[in-house]
């Protein structure tokens, strides 16, 4: 717990540092070239910018933890409200890829593993090469190209809401995590497959076979069920992974979500939008990080954490 | 058995093919720093948009400029970002995690938290937070992966020192005198490189990926310069009207990384005998 608050008062530093000390003056940065000296120095006592760093560090942070990021300087709301509703894109895409990501990842391993070194495996394992090698983003265009442009199946993008029903916006949904899912399974399939492998070569495995188990129930009951615990850490890792690729893949297929929010507040100079966005992700992805650690020592009862 | 140990490198099919790939990729960037069919940057109204023609192999963008010559510059930048990348990660990681095995305490305690902080930030997320303080641009890119490669080169450093910190020719070599300096610098670092060298190898193709990714939301190479990603995100106004713009720059990022994952799988497997194929 002491270890968490330190990373999460880590992250919050560079987070300031990035954008409150290193670029000089943020007050400038804002009103960009056609500010006048007197405009900035308003600002900049607006901002509370003329005070010492910790001081504007300590006020932040206190606001920060209660929920308040500041307001948008483009949209003239709390950065908090449009963190949250932007959440209702960003967040069901990632859990959605996420969900695709294990659909695929845990039985294309255990087929690898159980064809050890015979050709099933070496196909997953040329599947799951091409899987890393192919840019979520890329695989994205690659299925607008397809369903859109070719068959015309899907619009190519864009979001309506969950207003209109949560079938319609699954639907808009489903290509981006396919695409960032699908593609980001790799990873998860060859900890699978050597997970597997390492448990079949177990005493019990032998002992269960050797009691007359069918190779089914060995497989299932016995080795996918130890195996989990590196396949649960590997899976949880990806979970922040697959966030930070929403952002590029919100880009494809114009979704409204943090991604699109941050890279729309650079070019409107909005520092208090990107800033609140990086803090809650990077503060998320730690937290799940933090999650996984946790829930590997429940799992793995020969792991403790004093 | 000498023999058979010098030729078992190029027997192992994945780092044979890695090998290949990765060769073929730096011959086409060196080459095209003296030599392009076509100026990348030579435009053309007329010729917009051409699918593949003998002209131009792998047809031309929306401003008419031929692609294989644009995509033979952008294996210049994506060799540039990673070595660039990964040298600032492994450089300050190494360094990290040195100070952080060898000397333990509230120093290694602090070091790691801080490690942890950092894994938090996705190159993406650095990227986006310094594009906003300063302007979008190559040097922002490669700092933003550098960054995101910290924690993995300092964990795996940390280990190594942890691992020969107090082992008996180190404990030897202070015994005769060596200070603090020569045990890590000249007794302890030379162990922990080949680990180091396996990791790069991995973090090479991540690098690429994640330059084309930035380029593609702009937040990378700046146009004109010719970048993979950023083709990508031209080319996808014109989706429907000529796919071929979107499919070679995107073969050329997915050879790349396959390229470089094979080579680095190989590497390990035979640099390390313990992990099994």
């Amino acid at each position: 717990m002491a270890a968490l608050v330190v990373t999460l008062f880590f992250v919050s530093v560079l987070v300031f540092v990035v954008i409150r000390v290193l670029p000089g003056d943020a007050a400038l940065i804002i009103l960009g070239t056609e500010g006048s000296p007197e405009a900035a120095a308003l600002l900049r006592r607006a901002m509370g910018l003329d005070r010492p760093f910790a001081v504007q560090y300590l006020e932040w942070i206190a606001r920060a933890v209660a929920g308040d990021l500041g307001r948008s300087i483009q949209y003239d709301v709390p950065v908090a409200s449009l963190i949250l509703s932007r959440m209702s894109v960003t967040l069901p895409l990632t859990l959605l890829a996420a969900g695709l990501m294990v659909a695929t990842a845990i039985p294309l391993g255990v087929f690898a593993a159980t064809r050890h070194r015979r050709w099933g495996d070496y196909l997953a394992m040329i599947l799951s090469q091409l899987g890393v090698a192919v840019p979520g983003f890329w695989a994205g265009l690659l299925l607008v190209l397809l369903f859109s442009v070719r068959l015309g199946w899907v619009q190519a993008g864009g979001f309506d809401g969950w207003g209109q029903g949560v079938w319609p916006a699954l639907r808009s949904l489903l290509l981006p995590a396919a695409a960032l899912g699908f593609f980001q399974f790799a990873v998860l399939a060859r900890t699978t497959r050597s997970a597997v492998l390492e448990v079949l070569r177990e005493e019990f495995v032998k002992t269960a076979r050797a009691k007359g188990l069918a190779e089914g129930a060995v497989l299932f009951r016995h080795a996918l069920r130890n195996a989990m615990i590196p396949v649960i850490t590997v899976a949880g890792i990806q979970l922040g992974q697959l966030m930070a690729g929403s952002i590029v893949l919100e880009t494809v297929f114009y979704l409204p979500g943090l991604g699109r929010l941050a890279i729309g507040a650079i070019s409107a100079r909005d520092l208090p939008v990107v800033q609140g966005v990086v803090l809650f992700v990077a503060s998320m992805i730690v937290l799940i990080n933090v999650a996984v650690d946790v829930l590997y020592g429940f799992l793995d009862p020969r792991i403790r954490y004093e | 058995m000498r023999v058979g140990r010098r030729a078992r490198p190029l027997r192992h099919v994945t780092f044979t093919i890695g090998l290949v790939i990765t060769l073929a990729l730096v011959a086409t960037a060196a080459v095209s720093l003296v030599y392009t069919p076509r100026d990348p940057l030579e435009m053309s109204i007329t010729g917009r948009l051409q699918g593949p023609t003998a002209g131009h192999p792998l047809g031309t963008d929306q401003f008419g400029r031929d692609l294989l010559s644009r995509i033979m510059a952008g294996a210049v930048s994506s060799i540039m970002v990673g070595v660039i990348a990964v040298g600032i990660g492994m450089g300050i990681g190494v360094v990290f995690g040195m100070l952080s095995g060898y000397f333990g305490g509230w120093l290694d305690e602090g070091f790691m938290r801080l490690m942890d902080a950092v894994q938090g930030f996705p190159a993406i997320l650095s990227a986006l937070l310094m594009a906003a303080v300063f302007r979008p641009s190559l040097a922002i890119t490669m700092v933003a992966i550098g960054v995101a490669f910290l924690p993995v080169f300092a964990r795996l450093t940390r280990a190594s020192f942890l691992e020969f910190r107090d082992r008996d020719f180190v404990l030897a070599a202070r015994a005769l005198g060596a200070g603090d300096g020569a045990l890590i610098g000249r007794h302890i670092l030379p162990n922990t490189l080949p680990p180091l060298i396996v990791q790069a190898t991995i973090s090479f193709p991540v690098a690429i990926l994640a330059e084309a990714a930035l380029s593609y939301l702009g937040l990378g190479t700046q146009p004109p310069h010719p970048s993979w990603g950023l083709m990508l995100k031209e080319a996808q106004a014109f989706l429907g009207a000529d796919p071929w713009f979107a499919i070679f720059p995107g073969t050329a990022i997915a050879s790349t990384v396959l390229g470089f994952n094979l080579l680095g799988d190989g590497l390990r497997d035979l640099l390390d005998p313990k992990v099994p194929g």
